[in-house]
């Protein structure tokens, strides 16, 4: 399976935004069916089409004061936060070469983040109707990686972030993440130490690739709701 | 006249939420053109327009919750 990595380092999220068009454009046109954007972005708040204003809990102008952008973008779900020590993904999949189902897709990006966790010895899990990865720990579930896409033409665009350094968690007080009262967590907060953000993208790459290769995974077969 | 439906999105996925029309009653519009984007729980979902022609009754409105294989709207082909 012909996939294509694109890897922005840290750009602004109206940047990013641009070109995932463009990439989606060279889906479109066939150019190649699988592209994927990485990224972290500068802090940028994000409202997706089912999101609520009232889910921001700071002012516009303290948002301001601390360099914090706002968008309102066309992705399912709420709103949610992304700043640098998060690994932003986009997969511009068409779907017409796996399986035209969006919640299988949506299951399969929670799974690649899984198997990533996996290799630290993680434990992420999926919880029904909580599109995400989540973190079990004192009976409390943490949430590591928010999922919001959008499809046209069954070709899929915004996608994931996974929190990695645990710097960055502050900025999430401001809002309520994907509209409700949760904890986020991050790798390094998990691990207890330095985490490198280039091991991360190249794992994960890895993940994606484990996935599209196996066509019983993001082409068909569930497993793991 | 064609009867624009909401088609099967995935397994488990029985209704949407209509989230933007690009088009009003009256409009003209071509195939292909995206004609109404639907929201799930994570996801957005853009229907394209399956002939051209004219958007003559949209059934259903912004906010409302449709299920799988009702009638979105109506184009009067041409």
């Amino acid at each position: 399976m012909s996939l294509k990595i694109f890897d922005l380092g840290l750009v602004s999220f109206i940047k990013a935004w641009d070109f995932q068009k463009d990439v989606f454009q060279a889906v479109k046109r066939a150019d190649f069916p699988f592209g994927i954007v990485l990224c972290q972005h500068y802090p940028v708040v994000t409202m997706g089409r089912s999101g609520q204003k009232n889910n921001i809990l700071a002012e516009e102008a303290v948002l301001r004061s601390r360099g914090i952008e706002f968008y309102e973008v066309e992705r399912g779900g709420d709103v949610t936060y992304h700043g640098p020590g998060q690994l932003t993904v986009y997969p511009i999949f068409d779907l017409h070469y796996l399986k035209k189902d969006i919640n299988l897709f949506l299951r399969n990006l929670e799974q690649v983040i899984i198997d990533l966790l996996g290799d630290f010895v993680i434990r992420g899990k999926k919880i029904r109707g909580l599109t995400g990865v989540w973190i079990e720990e004192a009976g409390k579930n943490q949430k590591i990686a928010s999922i919001g896409i959008a499809i046209k033409n069954w070709i899929t665009f915004h996608g994931l972030t996974l929190n990695v350094k645990k710097n960055d968690l502050e900025n999430f007080s401001l809002i309520r993440p994907c509209g409700l009262d949760i904890k986020m967590t991050s790798l390094e907060s998990l691990l207890g130490r330095d985490i490198d953000l280039d091991d991360i993208k190249q794992r994960l790459v890895g993940k994606f690739k484990e996935e599209l290769n196996d066509q019983s995974r993001f082409a068909g077969v569930r497993r793991g709701d | 006249m064609t009867k624009v439906v909401l088609p099967e999105l995935g397994e488990g996925i029985e209704k949407a939420t209509v989230s933007y029309w690009y088009f009003k009653e009256g409009e003209k519009v071509q195939e292909k053109n995206d004609l109404v984007e639907l929201t799930t729980d994570k996801a957005t979902f853009n229907l394209p327009c399956p002939v051209s022609g004219t958007v003559s009754q949209i059934l259903v409105h912004e906010g409302d919750t449709v299920n799988v294989g009702e009638v979105l709207a109506i184009i009067e082909e041409g």
